[in-house]
């Protein structure tokens, strides 16, 4: 039964290793915006093709 | 998609022709919009969402500033060698095409190498390379596809701003323990007396001591400091029970293990403080678009062209303009300082500082106010004071802007709670005291039972959830409140204040009526195709409502800033615009705006404007005065009072030509009289108002743009359901009365375990999650009940 002094060890490890990635999560920000990137996730990025010779760049046009 | 609207915006496109690839235009903007956007590629953004463009402005020397290193040195968060990276707020952003195409800035112009859409924020992170690109290009290139930065000078600001997570960490800290905790005291609640149990006890029980150490120390230290804070101040507030429950819980378990007497009450102890720290999350909700702390600060713009001695344009901060200082304010530009017209004609709208909707021509030599905003093409002025001695910026040295609202009202939790510790400690006392003489062993742990059990987890729980929903809930009808206690101080009003200018009068909309002789209809039609010519506002309402007519091609066509416009076609001349430009003199002095019409040298009539009152405004009127007393106080001018006298309730009492000063002073008699203000405003005039009453709601057309400083804002179209709105607010008391009963229900039986002495850790460990998950449980159904009744 001695068994149980190693599973809780690693029991709490695994929690306390969770818990910080938790903390970290946090401090990086992942937690500020938690709506765009739901979002984000479901455009098609195959539908914009890289184009190298452009005709027009974004200057500005007269009216 | 029909082809009468845009593409690109979805505004109504059948009077332009413009077409182009199939696919119909309100306007070259547009056009050239989506034409950047198909030679990039990114038509993409037409499959997420129909019609999500914005018309782009034109922002010709708007930006100017943007030159003046100094200035762009404080709006970037980060400047290296090469690398740039700066925040924007981007009122515009609004659905997935506005992240999918601002996110994909880097196939528009290569030197930009990421972007990052914050939706909630509304605003866009860009890294570009400032070698090939500066900040300027980028502003001007957000605005040239419809996503015009809003930079203020509120962004002039040293430093960043910090993000406070302090809560989510406590909160994360808490629900960690208590999982961890429940699962090892869960041996004990059978109570088996078995070996393995007698053996590893300690260790759990330990481990359970040592979890329950953060949860303590640290995710519930606010309550700690909220408590002591109350009773130094002598108020019992409903921190204090919650603080000695906790405190009890902590040394009586700790005391219990170390004593070896029980298992102690860690699992009802982290269980607790993980509730009550999720319900103060849930009332978090922020509306992080909104700002709901703005000052004059918000309005003015960062930089302001500078004419140099040597008659130079040069871009400065608005922080340095100084006494005698020759300024150039464009056309639609904000006058930032006080000063003199020097050259070019005025014509200022003041609407926003004192509420006058008419514009004011001025002459040169005359004294200008900063805030007002120039309509007529450009002019010069000589600046007589800095920024920070302006009218304007004065009106936010008064008292009112400094003081806390919520500090000066008790709230219902606490006005129970008060009571509610008195009881409790009663209890205990007298249990105690009932326990010394018939069983002494067990006196203290009934003393202590009786405040765990007691600590009114319930009653702390039923105000953040409630209002937590019903903010969310009015959030998403258009109504958007700073906090939770507004709810509360919205149901006890009993007098309501209404501005007039863009409160209950709509900003876009005006009714026109012709005073005159009859056009002909030669007159009409030549009157139709000089006004299709102006860009001015007057002459683009005008021209929408006048009859259809074919378009005729002028002959002459002049536009005289300020005056008007006289055009030729054949043999007919015609005059529109101000009364001397048409040879108008004997002008009866009127007090709405109106524009004078004459053809062939010969006086016609005039177009007077009025605004349009809100939809539905007489109804809702009807429908407050039956509880409330009305008041409409008007920074306006009483051209509009018989209207109004017709429009309104009898009993409403008119007010007009209020300053800022007299509005803000009108609600302090009235609050001294014993009344409970509700003020509903719109401009910074209203701003001293707003601040002072009990609730401020500003009315916004646009939420994403400015509102003063309030406690709610309120979109206009949403107007009529003010009453519901409030109306909303009372259920939610009587939600929070009702939880509050409940809680009291599940209180006494526990009271009844902890007196007669045989509280158990499990059955604290039941009844404590019990009584917060069905609180929560009973607003949550309540509130979202109540929020169904809105339409």
């Amino acid at each position: 039964m001695s068994v149980i002094y190693i599973l809780l060890a690693i029991s709490i490890i695994v929690a306390v290793g969770f818990f910080i990635a938790f903390i970290v999560a946090v401090k990086k920000g992942q937690y500020d915006d938690s709506y765009t990137p739901s979002v984000r996730m479901l455009f098609e990025d195959e539908l914009v093709k890289e184009n190298s010779n452009k005709k027009i760049l974004t200057k500005k046009i007269n009216k | 998609m029909g082809n009468n609207t845009c593409f690109h915006c979805g505004l109504d496109a059948t009077s332009s022709t413009i077409i182009f690839d199939e696919k119909s235009f309100c306007c070259n903007g547009c056009k050239t919009v989506y034409e950047i956007f198909s030679v990039n590629d990114l038509t993409c953004y037409y499959d997420l969402q129909q019609a999500p463009g914005a018309t782009p402005k034109d922002v010709e020397g708007k930006y100017n500033f943007l030159d003046n290193a100094k200035i762009v040195e404080q709006l970037l968060e980060f400047n290296n060698d090469d690398t740039q990276i700066v925040t924007l707020y981007i009122p515009h952003i609004h659905c997935s095409s506005c992240i999918w195409i601002l996110e994909n800035l880097n196939k528009l112009n290569p030197s930009i190498s990421a972007s990052i859409v914050n939706f909630g924020k509304k605003n866009v992170r860009v890294t570009f390379n400032s070698k090939s690109l500066t900040l300027k290009n980028l502003v001007t290139l957000l605005s040239s596809i419809g996503y015009e930065p809003f930079i203020s000078l509120d962004d002039y600001s040293v430093g960043k701003k910090h993000i406070d997570r302090s809560l989510i960490y406590k909160l994360g800290i808490a629900g960690f323990a208590f999982g961890n905790v429940m699962f090892l005291s869960f041996p004990e609640y059978f109570q088996v007396d078995g070996f393995w149990i007698e053996k590893y006890k300690h260790l759990f029980r330990w481990l359970m001591f040592f979890f329950s150490l953060p949860v303590v120390f640290y995710s519930a230290q606010d309550y700690f400091i909220s408590a002591f804070k109350g009773l130094r101040s002598k108020i019992l507030n409903i921190d204090v029970p919650i603080a000695l429950g906790v405190l009890v819980l902590f040394v009586r378990s700790s005391a219990e293990i170390i004593f070896d007497a029980g298992s102690g009450f860690f699992d009802s102890l982290t269980g607790l403080i993980f509730f009550l720290l999720l319900g103060k999350f849930f009332q978090q909700k922020t509306y992080t678009f909104l700002s709901f702390e703005r000052d004059y600060k918000s309005y003015f713009p960062i930089g302001i062209t500078k004419i140099t001695t040597e008659g130079t344009e040069e871009s400065i901060q608005v922080y340095d303009i100084e006494k005698g200082d020759r300024l150039l304010i464009r056309n639609e530009e904000l006058i930032p300082v006080d000063c003199i017209l020097i050259k070019g004609t005025a014509r200022i709208d003041y609407s926003f500082v004192t509420g006058e909707s008419k514009t004011v021509s001025k002459q040169s030599g005359d004294k200008l106010f900063a805030g007002g905003k120039q309509l007529d093409g450009s002019i010069e002025v000589d600046v007589l004071k800095s920024v920070e001695q302006s009218y304007l910026t004065q009106l936010w040295s008064n008292d009112v802007f400094k003081k806390d609202k919520e500090l000066s009202f008790t709230n219902i939790t606490n006005s129970i709670s008060k009571r509610f510790t008195i009881i409790i400690l009663l209890i205990a006392f007298i249990a105690t005291s009932f326990w010394l003489y018939t069983d002494s062993s067990k006196a203290l742990n009934v003393f202590t039972s009786v405040l765990i059990i007691a600590c009114p987890c319930a009653i702390a729980l039923s105000a953040p959830f409630t209002f937590g929903n019903i903010l969310r809930i009015l959030g998403k009808k258009k109504f958007y409140l700073k906090n939770a206690s507004v709810i509360e101080q919205l149901a006890k009003i009993n007098t309501i204040i209404f501005d007039k200018t863009g409160t209950i009068t709509a900003n876009k909309e005006t009714a026109i009526n012709y005073e005159g002789s009859e056009l002909s209809l030669d007159e009409e039609t030549l009157l139709k195709s000089t006004l299709r010519g102006s860009n001015h506002p007057l002459s683009r309402s005008l021209y929408n409502i006048l009859n259809k007519h074919d378009i005729l091609t002028l002959d002459t066509y002049e536009e005289f800033l300020g005056k008007g416009i006289e055009a030729q076609y054949k043999d007919h001349n015609i005059k529109i615009g101000s009364a001397p430009f048409v040879g108008h003199t004997s002008d009866t002095a009127t007090l709405n705006t109106s524009v004078h019409v004459s053809t062939n040298n010969q006086y016609k009539g005039k177009f007077t404007f009025y605004n349009a009152y809100r939809k539905g405004i007489s109804q809702l009127f009807n429908t407050l005065k039956k509880d409330y007393d009305l008041v409409i106080l008007s920074g306006d001018n009483a051209g509009e009072r018989d209207n109004l006298t017709k429009l309104l309730p009898t009993k409403t009492k008119l007010l007009f030509n209020q300053k800022p000063e007299d509005k803000l002073e009108y609600i302090k008699y009235h609050q001294n009289e014993g009344a409970n203000v509700l003020m509903v405003g719109d401009g910074l005039n209203d701003a001293g108002a707003l601040a002072q009453s009990n609730v401020g709601i500003a009315i916004s057309e646009n939420v994403n743009v400015f509102s003063p400083a309030c406690d709610a804002i309120l979109d206009a179209s949403k107007f009529n359901q003010l009453f519901n709105y409030i109306k909303i607010s009372k259920s939610a008391i009587n939600i929070i009365k009702w939880s509050f009963l409940l809680s009291f229900i599940y209180n006494s039986i526990g009271l009844y375990f902890a007196v007669t002495g045989q509280l158990a850790p499990v059955v604290a460990a039941i009844l404590m999650p019990l009584s917060s998950i069905s609180i929560v449980v009973f607003t949550t159904v309540a509130t979202n009940m109540v929020g169904r009744k809105l339409n």
